[in-house]
């Protein structure tokens, strides 16, 4: 067990330090744009999965976390606070918005639940653009700097992702689990579903805040409501399903899935990805809940069976080494 | 002055509210019977909008006589849509099946959409016919004919529907299977072309509101999200599955929307719309007349 846990970390922080040198080797404006892309939506997807994979509460407005995360950080920003404190300030007002719509959203359950809090994100998303109609631009264009928004991503999206494994690991995380898979049976083991649902929204709202944060950093203008509008959940939340809601590795493949795919058919025919995107987002739905994470399992599965009927040896140990590497689904 | 104008939004908010209504018409049906969450309504609407829009543009057809070419072209894409996707659901326990229809929705209104930017560019498009800007006023109040007309055919397919679902042997299976479909497959109705009706039909009716909206608003291929948030506000207003409710809720929404323009500002008609359904979902979830689920 142990030395499986030290592999694993190995390959972790090699992945890390890859993406740490990665600005040094490549000097490309545009591959590092793709990266950003590919690490914003890897966090933003993580933290929706906290909530809406983990705890099983689909979270169709998380777009009112990032955007308020960005106004926040973006306002106190131009106004003339240390970015980092504007940026930590935006992942504070996506967890006060939290608190405030928690209880009462909480009241609603199930599918009330998801479209309630669609709601609630096209109420901030139209109050934002009536109150700020005008374009915002970036306070320090002079001295703009790629590479420092690129760390910031990389160190928010390794933070997101250790924070969302750390808490899907502890207690509580059993406890959202639990609450997932059946909210009045976690009731009468004495789980408040209530409490599990709530500090799950807090973290994913949080988490979500810092990534608004961060685009309000990274993005030179844009109107201060287009945080706000609907792609910033539903592209997270497919992401999320196609990798595999409820596991870490989920969003961080169906991240990189969607950027890749962006890019291999933005070139040819407009917006083509998204609808390809949105026909394996519905297949996964209905044919496999468990998304790509799910199906390679199963693929392991298949030929772990088909070793086992043999005298073992080798394959076989390989095989159920890699499949004891999947991440636990809960 | 201020009375008459008052009274004007008042109208206005009523006849808008027709429009709502039947936009909201369809989603009820295909809830009611099926307990779908077609959360693509408002694609299936834009596409109705576009069947006028073509038709009118290519080939001249009035608005009001392309509503059958709108009903059946959405009546088929519904039915292809339920044939592909949504038939997979049925046997699901009711929970997750409005689950799971609500995210498959909305990978098909992703879908929808990008066809729609695809083949018929971002352009915002509308229908001006020769009599668009006719209207006549009584005691100072004004009656643009195409509101008035869009009334007429909200109502007039409200009465439809329900003669439909009261009188005719098909309408009462459609009951039926909404009322329990474990029950009304027991007595030999055949679900799934229950179903497939039900959603088809429920399309063919987003299709008629979409081509009240192309003449009384405009189209274009992001406006799905805003018209489904009204459908499922009417929808949620006047009680989930509860086909005269739909009406009821959409006037609802639309006085709403004018004392909102009236009173306050323009710019927040949507937002006091979605501020009344988020408190309805937390105060009352079975709708403003919708009954208690036992």
């Amino acid at each position: 067990m142990t030395k499986k846990k030290i592999i694993l970390l190995i390959l972790i922080v090699l992945c890390v330090v890859l993406f740490a040198i990665l600005p040094l080797v490549i000097q490309k404006d545009s591959t590092i744009n793709l990266v950003i892309t590919v690490l914003l939506y890897m966090t933003l997807a993580s933290s929706w999965n906290i909530l809406g994979g983990y705890t099983g509460q689909t979270n169709l407005g998380h777009a009112a976390f990032f955007g308020i995360g960005s106004l926040a950080a973006r306002l106190l920003w131009i106004s003339g606070v240390p970015f980092f404190l504007s940026f930590l300030a935006g992942g504070f007002a996506a967890v006060v918005l939290a608190l405030l719509i928690g209880i009462p959203a909480f009241k609603l359950r199930g599918v009330y639940f998801a479209i309630g809090t669609l709601a609630l994100a096209q109420i901030l998303n139209l109050t934002v653009s009536n109150i700020f109609p005008e374009m915002s631009y970036n306070p320090a264009l002079a001295d703009y700097q790629l590479a420092s928004r690129y760390y910031l991503f990389l160190g928010l999206a390794v933070v997101t992702i250790g924070c969302a494994y750390l808490l899907v690991n502890s207690r509580w995380g059993l406890g959202m689990m639990a609450v997932r898979e059946g909210e009045d049976a976690a009731e009468s083991l004495g789980i408040s579903a209530l409490r599990h649902k709530l500090l799950a929204l807090v973290v994913s709202a949080f988490f979500g805040g810092l990534v608004g944060g961060a685009f309000a950093y990274y993005h030179l203008s844009y109107y201060l409501n287009y945080p706000f509008s609907p792609e910033w959940t539903f592209d997270p939340m497919m992401m999320a399903y196609i990798g595999g809601t409820g596991t870490i590795l989920g969003p961080i493949i169906g991240s990189v899935f969607f950027v890749l795919l962006k890019q291999l058919l933005v070139w040819n025919v407009g917006e083509y990805h998204l609808v390809i995107f949105g026909t394996l987002f519905i297949l996964i739905v209905l044919f496999l809940p468990g998304g790509l994470i799910e199906a390679w399992k199963r693929i392991q599965n298949l030929r772990h069976h088909q070793k086992t009927s043999g005298p073992g040896g080798l394959s076989r140990r390989l095989g159920s080494w890699l499949h004891s590497l999947q991440p636990k689904k809960g | 002055m201020m009375i008459q104008s008052l009274g004007q939004n008042l109208v206005f908010g009523l006849l808008v509210g027709a429009l709502y209504g039947l936009v909201a018409l369809g989603l009820s049906l295909i809830f009611g019977v099926t307990k779908f969450l077609n959360v693509a309504h408002g694609e299936l609407v834009m596409f109705g909008g576009y069947a006028c829009f073509w038709a009118f543009s290519l080939l001249g057809v009035d608005p009001f006589i392309s509503i059958p070419i709108s009903m059946v072209f959405l009546f088929l894409l519904g039915a292809v849509v339920y044939r592909l996707v949504f038939s997979r659901t049925v046997k699901l326990p009711e929970e997750s099946k409005i689950k799971n229809t609500l995210l498959v929705a909305f990978g098909l209104s992703v879908i929808l959409q990008n066809l729609a930017l695809n083949f018929f560019t971002a352009d915002e498009r509308s229908v001006t016919t020769s009599y668009a800007m006719k209207a006549f006023t009584i005691a100072g109040v004004r009656f643009p004919v195409m509101r008035l007309a869009s009334l007429v055919v909200a109502v007039l397919f409200l009465v439809a529907l329900t003669l439909f679902l009261r009188k005719t042997y098909t309408g009462k299976a459609i009951r039926a299977t909404a009322q329990n479909w474990e029950a009304a497959s027991l007595m030999g109705i055949d679900i799934h072309k229950v179903y497939l009706l039900a959603f088809a039909l429920g399309a063919s009716l987003a299709g008629v509101a979409g081509i009240l909206v192309t003449v009384n608003y405009s189209i274009y291929p992001t406006m799905g999200l805003s018209w489904t948030l009204k459908a499922l506000i009417v929808m949620v207003l006047g009680g989930l599955g509860n086909i005269p409710g739909a009406l009821i809720g959409g006037l609802i929404l639309g006085v709403t929307e004018s004392a909102t323009s009236f009173f306050i500002d323009s710019n927040y008609r949507e937002v006091a719309g979605l501020v009344l359904f988020l408190l309805v979902l937390i105060f009352r979830p079975q709708g403003l007349f919708g009954m208690k689920e036992s």
